[in-house]
């Protein structure tokens, strides 16, 4: 009867989107006569912060501030088309999607501009705090407002842009079969500390410590945000979310979450966290995405820990008490004491 | 059967008339119309329609509306002075912990009873204030990190 020590590690390669090419985002960008910028898109900020991780980068590239830009994400029958918010793929799709649009809506801008202030817009340059200027020459300058008044009042031009990201299609060699399923991937090692507890088979988690790389956190606090949420969440699938002991008939599933357990705040452990920044090449100012892939290395690192500690390697998640007192069983309980680390 | 039901809510006195066993969440978001109050599961068992009763959490899906006959209800829509925000919503935002935001009117309101009746919480007794209440999104570090933050940043009552 004893409670034993383990740890545990995971490594993972997370291909940032659908695999084999295809997956596109869209989005529209436009300015209307106050100098305001609307990005429309299709696609679902559900807490994650898609909406202003696009307001950025669409403020970014257009060269205004980050105040200027609205997010509209209202309504896939209006919107433009997106694939939606999943595996990892909003900030790297959408966001090189608003890329591109603001890119468009920008070349008109400072078409715009340089009709009004009489130059070549090759000559003029964004401020980023709602003017645009001759280089070299701050003093010959119009607001991004005044451009937009103009733009629709005077010049009869709409400042806007399309935009869509669209992955190439993943070629496969036909010799070998060989091929590269995803342009983009990030990259996450975890390590897990637990103890289990022999005669119950509770596993609880004592520490994680991880590292991820997920090209420019172009967020730094929403990425730490997705990062702690979602290991959370892995630890959840690791230990916790099943429609057992009833399955397979889900009809006796869990009804409510009195029946369909999660880790509460109790059951939480501290976790060390570091990001590594290496720029993707196709991403949106380098940025990859954190969202679906940090939930990932948990599981793994989990069921290594328990090996660690008790000998008994589960392959069915989640490992509950019962499946560890099960294999405990068959194999015999490790030897008392627990090992020293 | 409707029946009259009255009470204080964020100070103000309210009433309205309800079906007879109605609970507390219902007659506060369509009876009343403070929306601020959320349901997630109505069977009690998600903490999101917390609000405080004469300054207790109770989960207002499972409280008989007449039952706070004359009492004092606070929801999430009383928590700020005028411009003011509560140190609670404060800490909330610069701990980033909410995001899809389902469960932070519960969270606020159990934090809420916490602090009023400890000023100097520990992790513990955050932990014990909110683990009624379930997060899907958070992982539960950050709002616990805003707790404390806000018991810290609270004007001190002497
Ligand atoms: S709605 Fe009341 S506890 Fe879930
Ligand atoms: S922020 Fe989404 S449930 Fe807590």
């Amino acid at each position: 009867m004893a409670r034993h020590r383990g740890r545990g590690v995971a490594t993972i390669n997370y291909p940032i989107g659908m695999n084999l090419g295809g997956d596109p985002s869209q989005a529209l960008v436009h300015s209307n006569p106050t100098g305001k910028f609307t990005v429309a898109l299709s696609s679902i900020d559900l807490g994650q912060g898609m909406k202003s991780v696009t307001r950025q980068i669409c403020a970014e590239t257009l060269g205004i501030p980050v105040e200027d830009v609205y997010v509209d994400t209202a309504d896939s029958d209006t919107g433009p088309h997106c694939m939606g918010s999943f595996a990892s793929r909003g900030t790297h799709r959408v966001g090189n999607a608003v890329m591109a649009a603001a890119r468009e809506a920008r070349a008109v801008m400072m078409e715009a501009a340089a009709e009004e202030l009489e130059v070549d817009p090759g000559d003029l340059e964004t401020d980023g705090r709602g003017s645009i200027h001759v280089k070299g020459a701050p003093h010959r300058a119009i607001s991004v407002r005044d451009v937009a008044i103009a733009a629709q009042f005077r010049q009869g031009k709409t400042i806007s842009g399309r935009g869509i990201f669209l992955v190439p299609l993943s070629d496969v060699n036909p010799e070998t079969g060989e091929m590269s399923p995803a342009t983009c991937y990030a990259h996450a090692c975890q390590i897990v500390d637990l103890e289990v507890d022999d005669e119950t088979g509770e596993v609880t988690v004592l520490k994680m410590t991880s590292a991820y790389e997920l090209g420019r956190a172009i967020n730094p606090k929403l990425v730490e945000q997705q990062l702690v949420g979602g290991s959370w969440m892995g630890m959840s699938h690791a230990l916790f979310e099943t429609p057992e002991p009833y399955y397979p008939d889900t009809r006796e599933g869990p009804r409510d979450f009195n029946e369909y357990l999660m880790p509460g705040p109790g059951d939480i452990c501290p976790h060390d966290i570091v990001v590594l920044e290496r720029p993707a090449p196709d991403g949106p100012f380098g940025a990859k995405g954190p969202g679906e892939m940090c939930a990932n290395p948990s599981l793994p690192a989990i069921a290594n820990a328990i090996y660690d500690a008790v000998g008994v390697r589960i392959d069915e998640l989640p490992i509950t008490p019962e499946k560890v007192l099960r294999a405990l069983k068959v194999r015999g309980r490790p030897e008392a004491p627990p090992r020293v680390r | 059967m409707k029946t009259s039901i009255q009470f204080r809510l964020n100070d103000e006195e309210v009433a309205t008339f309800a079906d007879s066993g109605s609970n507390l969440l219902d007659v506060l978001r369509e009876g009343i119309g403070d929306l601020s109050v959320k349901g997630g599961c109505w069977q009690g068992t998600c903490g999101t329609c917390t609000v405080l009763v004469d300054g207790m959490p109770r989960l207002s899906c499972v409280t008989l509306a007449e039952s706070c006959e004359g009492k004092s209800i606070e929801t999430v829509a009383g928590l700020r002075q005028g411009a003011k925000l509560h140190p609670l919503q404060t800490a909330f935002m610069e701990r980033f912990a909410a995001q899809c935001g389902y469960c932070t009117p519960g969270m606020l309101m159990a934090a809420k009873a916490l602090l009023d009746r400890e000023p100097n919480p520990t992790r513990e007794n955050v932990v014990d204030a909110i683990c009624g209440n379930i997060c899907r999104c958070t992982g539960y570090e950050p709002i616990i990190a805003a707790v404390l933050d806000a018991a810290r940043a609270a004007p001190r009552r002497s």
